[in-house]
């Protein structure tokens, strides 16, 4: 039977202070951890006077050229060194340019039975027009997978170094990203108007045609942040923030990034234990064709847009 | 006649590409040499443009897309926004402020 420890050492214990963390009635690291605003510094004139006086008479010590000889033979081995250290770059950058195989010149050694062999049967196997995406959505998936989550990551490591929580910071900063900012611009907005549709649909149609022709989900996913960004411009933030905000972002981002990792597990374990997929590859040149990609595409462009939309309002005004 | 016409048109790619390439040389130098912030993040932009004209010359629009989109595109908001939070921008009717209230 345990003995009942009394509330004021309870209270002091490892595992109620957990217990407390967990349930967010108490953050442990509050105030210990996070960097406060800086208070403006106060200081009085004659201080400041005293101070300043100190200052100069340092700097012009130490700039005394005639008297110090140290800064004079510093400043002539840096400009020799400088200088030196740009020739010694151009000629070595120019040497190893000039080192560089014939560019396009088929003996060169990036020809080789790998690119042959994505250039003959890529089509075949990938089912997917463009070369390109069959090689980077089907061949080295892993890698566009690993991509994928090195920008969500980034997205996140942005939202923890620049989200503002308190309200009063928030209000701040809501006045300072106003500042220089007209409201309501006409001219903005109606270009806002005419443009944003065809960009929206001219990133959707890049994402979705990404096995047909030039495109897929990166550069795709990049015209659309770069739509939601104009929007924001033109509409300000309370429009944008009907259909989108971070909680929209984080859901959808993780959406997506399971949706790719689930499609591309299955399709890892059937092409190593060679059982036949059941995602037929269809004719190419069709839209629905060429497998799993064009899954692949939606899944990377949502990821991408979200994130170019997210940089862009953390660095705005660390919340929205 | 018509073998003459083909190789003209290459012959005018490969001068029209050495200009692009000399008008990308001359933007890395500019953007290094301006004084202002924003003029080298706009010379910046244009030779993430000029960029990706010089990859669809080298048939690879996929990389003109994505150059166009996130190097002309987002990569300078970015930057303007940055510039903006240090206050690297400012109109002239702010900067007019300032002085106003340095003078008094």
């Amino acid at each position: 039977m345990s003995r009942k420890v009394p509330e004021e050492e309870y209270q002091k214990t490892v595992s109620c202070r957990l217990k407390r963390w967990l349930e967010g009635a108490e953050d442990p690291f509050a105030e210990g951890m996070e960097m406060g605003r800086q208070e403006p510094v106060t200081e009085s004139p004659e201080a400041k006077e005293r101070r300043e006086e100190d200052e100069k008479q340092l700097r012009q010590r130490v700039y005394d050229l005639e008297n110090n000889v140290e800064i004079r033979i510093f400043r002539r081995f840096y400009r020799v060194f400088s200088v030196g250290f740009c020739i010694f770059l151009v000629v070595m950058l120019l040497a190893a340019v000039s080192d560089l195989p014939v560019f396009g010149h088929p003996e060169n050694p990036v020809n080789n039975q790998v690119a042959e062999r994505y250039i003959e049967n890529g089509l075949q196997e990938t089912g997917a027009v463009n070369i390109v995406t069959g090689m980077i959505l089907d061949y080295r998936a892993f890698d566009t997978l690993g991509e994928s989550h090195v920008l969500f990551a980034a997205a996140c490591t942005v939202l923890i170094l620049l989200r503002t929580d308190k309200k009063k910071e928030q209000a701040e900063d809501e006045d300072n990203d106003r500042r220089y900012e007209p409201k309501n611009d006409v001219i903005l907005q109606t270009v806002a108007r005419v443009l944003v549709p065809p960009i929206f649909i001219f990133g959707i149609y890049i994402i979705l045609a990404g096995h047909l022709g030039p495109g897929g989900g990166f550069s795709g996913g990049a015209v659309i942040g770069a739509g939601l960004i104009l929007y924001l411009n033109a509409f300000g933030f309370a429009r944008t923030e009907k259909f989108f905000t971070a909680k929209t972002f984080r859901r959808v981002s993780f959406c997506a990034l399971a949706c790719y990792s689930l499609a591309k597990s299955y399709s890892f374990y059937t092409g190593a234990n060679h059982i036949e997929s059941i995602v037929p590859l269809g004719t190419p040149g069709a839209i629905l064709s060429s497998g799993l990609i064009l899954l692949l595409n939606i899944c990377v462009g949502v990821v991408v847009a979200g994130t170019m939309y997210t940089f862009y309002a953390m660095f705005r005004k660390g919340n929205y | 006649m018509n073998r003459r016409r083909t190789i003209n048109k290459e012959e005018a790619v490969t001068v029209f590409t050495c200009i692009l390439l000399g008008f990308l040389v001359v933007c890395a130098i500019a953007a290094s040499l301006s004084r202002k912030l924003l003029n080298t993040v706009l010379i910046f932009m244009s030779y993430s443009l000029i960029m990706s004209i010089i990859w669809v010359l080298l048939e690879s629009p996929d990389l003109a897309v994505t150059e166009a989109a996130v190097g002309a595109g987002v990569t300078t908001v970015l930057f303007f926004v940055t510039l903006k939070k240090i206050n690297a921008i400012m109109k002239k009717e702010s900067l007019e402020e300032t002085d106003e209230q340095e003078g008094a």
